[in-house]
């Protein structure tokens, strides 16, 4: 999922201050999941906002909302008729939902109410952590299952480098070392033979070095 | 053992302080509570293993939204004993009026009021 958290209060304040009429909008979706901009998180936002306006003797309506997803037309569509009675909109969605609405409702500003982080997994309660860096040419089946692009900090493809430590990262002791990881599992498989293969220069041009991507699927289009 | 308590308070009761979730604890300053305090089971005597400890979180987050919106953080509070202790409930019932007396009126009801006048 896309993992997201909650901007400090202090900071949506300064953003929306200046509007009298106030959509808050969650996402049922990943930022949900990791508790960020679901549909609780969106009440207890509007709440602590009102209260603060109201406290700062300020007249500021504050409606709630939350769509099955922000990244999607259709949920977006749900929100057409009542856009007009908004000054402007604070999306507690990631960064997609955020952009995907402003393309939608132009002539309405939109505030990111959450800093989108990473696409991860929720390792326990409260705890979330990196998995993939969308780098567009997956090599997971090479690495045991184990992705050195998202969770090596020098996203060595030939690892570990001289820095690991006891199975952790000379970044820090308590960040895995994931050619470690990758090590120890290819042998639990049995196949540490593959270790011994060089992995070649991998194509960059899929990740971010390529620019703004783009899937396209014929065989889905309309 | 008929102790008196502060009859200022408002007893909501759910069955188990897990149950109390942050937005609730919004919504009672939101609608112009003074102050508000939960009552949970002592830690580690939780029949849900740990709701008290979550309720416990809850409140230190509310503690810091009230804080950072300026109604004071200090409002909302949570204490821990067991239902037998009945004098302990009443002193706490008191404490907590006297603190909430101390700190004044929740600054939203006032501006509230102050608009409908």
């Amino acid at each position: 999922m896309i993992v997201a958290e909650q901007k400090p209060i202090e900071e949506i304040i300064d953003e929306i201050k200046g509007y009298q009429k106030i959509l808050i909008a969650g996402c049922n979706e990943c930022v949900t999941v990791c508790e960020a901009g679901g549909k609780k998180e969106v009440a207890v936002l509007a709440s602590a906002l009102r209260m603060y306006f109201m406290n700062q003797g300020k007249e500021v309506r504050i409606d709630e909302v939350t769509v099955e997803r922000q990244c999607d037309h259709e949920y977006l569509e749900e929100l057409r008729n009542d856009m007009d009675q908004y000054d402007a909109v604070l999306s507690l969605a990631c960064g997609v939902g955020v952009q995907f609405m402003a393309e939608k409702y132009f002539s309405t500003p939109v505030y990111p109410g959450v800093n989108t982080c990473f696409l991860g997994a929720s390792e326990e309660r409260g705890v979330w952590g990196e998995r993939c860096q969308a780098c567009g040419q997956c090599i997971l089946g090479k690495t045991a299952g184990i992705c050195p692009v998202s969770r090596c900090a020098k996203r060595v493809l030939n690892g570990p480098c001289g820095g690991s430590t006891k199975g952790s990262c000379e970044l820090n002791k308590d960040i895995p070392c994931a050619w470690q990881l990758i090590v120890d599992r290819l042998k639990e498989l049995d196949r540490l033979d593959e270790y011994e293969q060089l992995t070649p220069i991998k194509d960059w041009s899929t990740d971010r070095a390529g620019g703004p991507r783009k899937v396209v699927r014929e065989d889905v289009r309309q | 053992m008929r102790l008196s308590y502060p009859s200022s308070i408002k007893i909501i009761k759910v069955p188990c302080t897990g149950k109390v979730d942050l937005i609730h604890l919004l919504r009672s300053f939101e609608k112009g509570a003074d102050g508000v305090y939960v009552l949970g089971c002592l830690e580690g005597a939780c029949q849900f293993n740990n709701g008290n400890i979550r309720a416990r979180k809850r409140v230190e987050k509310a503690r810091q939204i009230l804080e950072t919106v300026g109604i004071g953080g200090e409002r909302v509070q949570m204490y821990n004993l067991s239902s037998s202790e009945a004098p302990l409930f009443a002193r706490i019932a008191t404490e907590m009026t006297e603190k909430i007396i101390e700190m004044g009126p929740n600054p939203i009801k006032l501006k509230r009021k102050k608009k409908a006048a």
